[in-house]
């Protein structure tokens, strides 16, 4: 195992076969109003025959610009202005439009992130399929329908004779991002440029199309660019990565070397601002980058990372053009000091360091849900007189104690969200009880709720550009919400608003600010402050990191963590990512189709024994550490809707360790594995003991 | 606070306002609503004539001449001054049927879209009714009811407008009410009324302001219309539409007769128009 990840991540022989692409000295701009924006100043790299490489960095880095350029489809305001990008030894910008039309589809191919806008939704499946072979190839459409089966069942779609015939909406996003890949592949390809593939997948279906990528890639000898802004994803596909800040290639080099060796501070910036399955928030904080990427119209000179960089020394860093240092033959940093900085600290603790032992003492409850349902009516037949209940949160229980954190795991449509809104009083629960405060919410809509609940509960939203609401300024929201929810007069919320506005690491002067002036991350923090204004006693979080970049993902988590030590404050944190709740949370409740399926202590959920469905998901979550060790488990098919649930267990249709016919009919008892560590499975508990560990550092 | 954050708002809002500089289109809409503006606010000063009082001598020759610059009417009065003091009579009618229009299919529209359910339907099933009967056939069977005036021109343009802006504002308001920044005032108790007129309105006004535009110019049209068929503003008073009506028999004579106001007519519209390009222009900006 440990030979068979040396080789993954060691380069190939690149030099001996020429070069797939090479993009030499090139620079991108975009022409728009304010003038030239130079995207990409300048940029240079080789992609051998076969060989995978992960651009990454954050968002408006300028990664997909470059994917863009390598297909020569910049659109009508970008433009390649310097350089050369040559595919196969030819300069793509010399080729007629029909010479670049005969190369793109069928030599590069490009897979986006949706998957929806990628396919034609008045057309089958099978069909656009076949139009592959037969525009490239000039197949007859019996030689185009045979390729396509056999590219459907390549990439592992049930029944590829029906699927030929659907349409795109009939599949599940996973499918339909398979389909994408199929196509993309057809022409067998000599470059696939991806451009951010599973980004809106679930984490057990991202493992899926990941795990489909790398053993195509294999077998049709593939190079491939992979662009991701997740650094545990391109591990999974890549031998080498290049990291891109504001437009360059900072360092680039095998994935082995970088990741054990990083040595351009942002590189180790971002490897250390992303939580790892090994850390929780009492071993160590994350260490977020400060400051924001610099906007294309003001480039520092020299070094372009230099303002954020804790290693700069001005006269050294503003040197232009800076000097590329070669740290190996195949690891290139673009950093005039590489060679001076202290070596990366890689996590003092692996997983074997966190300790089982003292767990916090639990508080009292704050928050108590016992049987909660919700359920929906869904009308069918034509006055509604027909239809079906569906159960979107189902006979759940959790309790989360004060101080402390409980997440609430799983991918889409496992009822989170449904929860958050019934214990907002958005919903009411259908049966069942949620105890805040020692009252009962769930029956209580959020406008008759009395002011003391309303107080109580509060919440941080997913989405920072929703967050907040665009008329109104950064001060009247605080001043808002404080005057509402505490009853102050206009000078006390002033200077309640600003001491929030500290809380949250903000400047005084946002009180002024506009939304759209802010950038993501900080939006998350006034929708935090926010939150805090009536001192509540529990804060519900839902997604709160999930739309931001790494980078500021880090510094929010740090915030929520030190808000919750400074005040108390008990979080219930929603969250599909494993990694950030591993982090975070201090109970864990692993939800599935709207049931909880494992509940315990998080060190507990994430140690044997394990639920097969938590077992599943550690092994899906893409680490961003090629020296960890991880069981694979590909989970097959999708999550069902919950209309057609499954009879019995609801993760039957899914599970690799199903027991026999009893998880389809008989609906799984809950087992104690330890004081408080409940897991709902078929499985005898000695069984479910004797598993390994999925991951191991 | 609050007085402060509407100084600010305005001042936000002026800012957005001058983008328009930015855009040709939206200059030249906006220079040809502020010259009929400014027309109508001057009317006084600049017509040389009062629009009423007859020319004899001008019968002989209507054409246009030093004494009467656009020439004169069929009944001799004075062309320029009936197209500057008709100015008045459309650029008081068209804002204030759109501002009232705009207040009540506003409110209908926050309310269906807000409450759904029965509430949704009733006002969407009312609309419907208004909505499949053609406008003009509407115009006719309103004024014709209860009579020519400006009243009633002013009321049969908000019969016919307010479901249209109903249908834009409850769009608006379905896709308002789901964002976050609702949920979070729910969350600290505000009042339904609040959450309308503060959290979701106000980020319906880009739309807005452009439909705003669109349907001065629409409502333009529509009074010239009404005035060319007989349902306009009772004579003698000055009216575009009217004017045209008065004097088309004798266009193949006496063309300026009818062309002057029908112009008129033209570049309002289509600087209200423009104007709106420009709008929608900026408010696609960021």
């Amino acid at each position: 195992m440990q030979v068979a990840a040396e080789q993954r991540h060691s380069p190939r022989q690149a030099a001996a076969t020429p070069p797939v692409l090479e993009l030499r000295n090139v620079s991108i701009s975009y022409f728009v109003r304010a003038g030239e924006m130079k995207v990409v100043p300048n940029i240079s790299f080789k992609l051998g025959q076969g060989e995978a490489l992960g651009l990454v960095g954050e968002s408006g880095c300028g990664k997909s610009t470059v994917a863009f350029a390598v297909m020569q489809y910049l659109g009508t305001v970008g433009r390649i202005t310097n350089g050369q990008v040559l595919f196969e030894g030819k300069d793509l910008a010399k080729l007629s439009t029909q010479e670049l039309r005969a190369i793109r589809g069928r030599k590069i191919s490009m897979v986006y992130q949706d998957p929806m806008s990628s396919l034609n939704p008045v057309i089958p499946i099978g069909r656009q399929l076949m139009e592959v072979p037969i525009i490239h190839f000039g197949q007859s459409e019996q030689e185009a329908q045979a390729r396509a089966l056999q590219m459907l069942r390549e990439v592992n779609l049930p029944d590829p004779e029906t699927m030929m015939t659907r349409y795109p909406h009939q599949l599940s996003g996973g499918q339909q991002q398979r389909v994408v890949i199929a196509m993309a592949l057809m022409a067998e390809p000599s470059l696939l440029v991806m451009d951010e593939p599973t980004t809106g997948l679930d984490v057990t279906v991202e493992a899926a199309v990941l795990d489909l990528v790398a053993r195509l890639r294999e077998k049709h000898n593939t190079a491939i660019i992979f662009i991701s802004h997740n650094l545990g994803t391109v591990v999974r596909i890549c031998d080498r990565i290049g990291v891109m800040y504001a437009g360059e290639l900072v360092e680039e080099g095998p994935i082995g070397e970088v990741f054990r060796n990083p040595r351009h501070p942002y590189t180790r910036g971002l490897l250390s601002c992303i939580p790892t399955l090994g850390a929780d928030k009492n071993s160590r904080p994350l260490t977020a980058i400060p400051g924001q990427v610099p906007s294309i119209l003001n480039r520092p000179k020299g070094c372009v990372f230099q303002p954020r960089c804790r290693f700069a020394v001005a006269e050294l860093c503003s040197q232009d053009p800076l000097p590329t240092l070669d740290m190996s033959e195949h690891h290139h940093v673009k950093c005039v000091r590489a060679n001076e900085l202290p070596s990366h600290e890689k996590l003092p603790e692996g997983l074997e360091a966190v300790a089982l032992g003292e767990a916090p003492v639990d508080a009292e409850a704050v928050l108590q849900i016992a049987h909660l349902r919700k359920t929906y009516h869904q009308a069918t037949g034509m006055f509604g007189s027909a239809g079906y209940d569906v159960h979107a949160v189902d006979k759940i229980d959790l309790t989360a104690n004060r101080g402390q954190t409980l997440a609430i795991v799983g991918e889409s449509g496992c009822g989170k969200s449904t929860l958050a809104k019934v214990l907002t009083g958005i919903e009411l629960g259908s049966e069942g009880m949620v105890t805040l405060a020692g009252q009962e919410i769930s029956q209580t809509p959020v406008e008759n709720r009395e002011a003391r609940i309303k107080r109580a509960i509060q919440m941080v939203f997913q989405n920072p550009d929703s967050t907040l609401n665009p008329s109104h300024s950064i001060g009247y929201v605080m001043e808002r919400a404080i005057r509402k929810l505490r009853g102050l007069g206009a000078r006390e919320a002033r200077s309640e608003a600003t001491g929030l506005l500290k809380t949250v690491n903000l400047p005084v002067e946002f009180a002024s600010r506009m939304p759209r002036q802010l950038s993501g991350g900080q939006k998350q923090r006034v929708a935090i402050a926010r939150a805090l204004a009536g001192e509540p006693d529990l804060i519900l979080a839902d997604e709160p990191v999930s739309a931001l970049d790494v980078s500021v993902q880090a510094a929010i988590i740090n915030l929520l963590v030190e808000i919750q030590s400074k005040r108390g404050a008990t979080l219930v944190f929603i969250s599909h990512d494993l990694s950030v709740v591993r982090y975070l949370a201090d109970y864990v409740a692993v939800m599935y189709l709207g049931q909880v399926m494992e509940f315990g202590r998080t060190e507990e959920v994430f140690a044997p024994p394990y639920h097969p469905y938590t077992e599943a998901l550690l092994s899906a979550v893409p680490i961003a550490d090629p020296d960890v060790q991880q069981r694979r488990i590909i989970l097959e098919g999708a999550i069902p809707s919950p209309q057609n649930r499954p009879q019995g267990c609801p993760f039957a249709t899914r599970c690799p360790r199903k027991v026999g016919e009893i998880c389809d009919t008989t609906p799984p008892p809950m087992q104690t594995a330890a004081a408080g560590h409940r897991i709902a499975c078929h499985i005898p508990m000695d069984e479910l003991k004797k598993v390994d560990k999925v991951v191991v550092a | 606070m609050a007085m402060s954050d509407t100084a600010g708002s305005l001042s936000r809002t002026w800012a957005r306002i001058s983008l328009l500089r930015e855009s040709p289109v939206g200059m030249v809409g906006a220079a040809l609503v502020i010259f009929w503006i400014l027309v109508a606010i001057f009317a006084p000063v600049i017509s040389p004539y009062d629009p009423n009082s007859n020319d004899m001598d001008a019968l002989l020759d209507p054409t246009p001449n030093a004494m009467h610059w656009l020439g004169t009417d069929m009944q001799g009065r004075d062309m320029l001054s009936r197209v500057v003091w008709g100015s008045r009579t459309v650029l008081t009618v068209a804002p204030v049927a759109v501002i009232v229009a705009y207040a009540i299919g506003s409110l209908l529209g926050l309310l269906a879209g807000y409450y759904r359910g029965w509430v949704d339907n009733l006002v969407n099933r009312i609309s419907d009714i208004i909505l499949s009967f053609p406008a003009i056939v509407l115009y006719i069977i309103v004024i014709m009811r209860f009579g020519p005036s400006a009243l009633n021109v002013v009321l049969a343009v908000i019969f016919i407008a307010t479901p249209q802006i109903m249908r834009i504002v409850r769009g608006m308001t379905l896709e308002l009410r789901e964002r976050e920044y609702v949920a979070a005032a729910k969350m600290r108790g505000e009042s339904t009324l609040y959450i309308m007129f503060v959290e979701i309105l106000p980020n319906a006004r880009g739309p807005l302001i452009v439909d705003a535009c669109l349907r001065m110019g629409y409502t333009t049209i529509a009074i010239g219309v009404l005035g060319f068929l007989g349902l306009g503003l009772p004579p003698p008073t000055p009216d575009w539409g009217g004017s045209v009506k008065d004097n088309y028999a004798l266009m193949s004579l006496y063309p300026h007769m009818a062309l002057f106001p029908a112009l008129a007519i033209s570049s309002l519209v289509v600087g209200f128009s423009l104007l709106a390009d420009g709008m929608r222009e900026i408010s696609m900006r960021d």
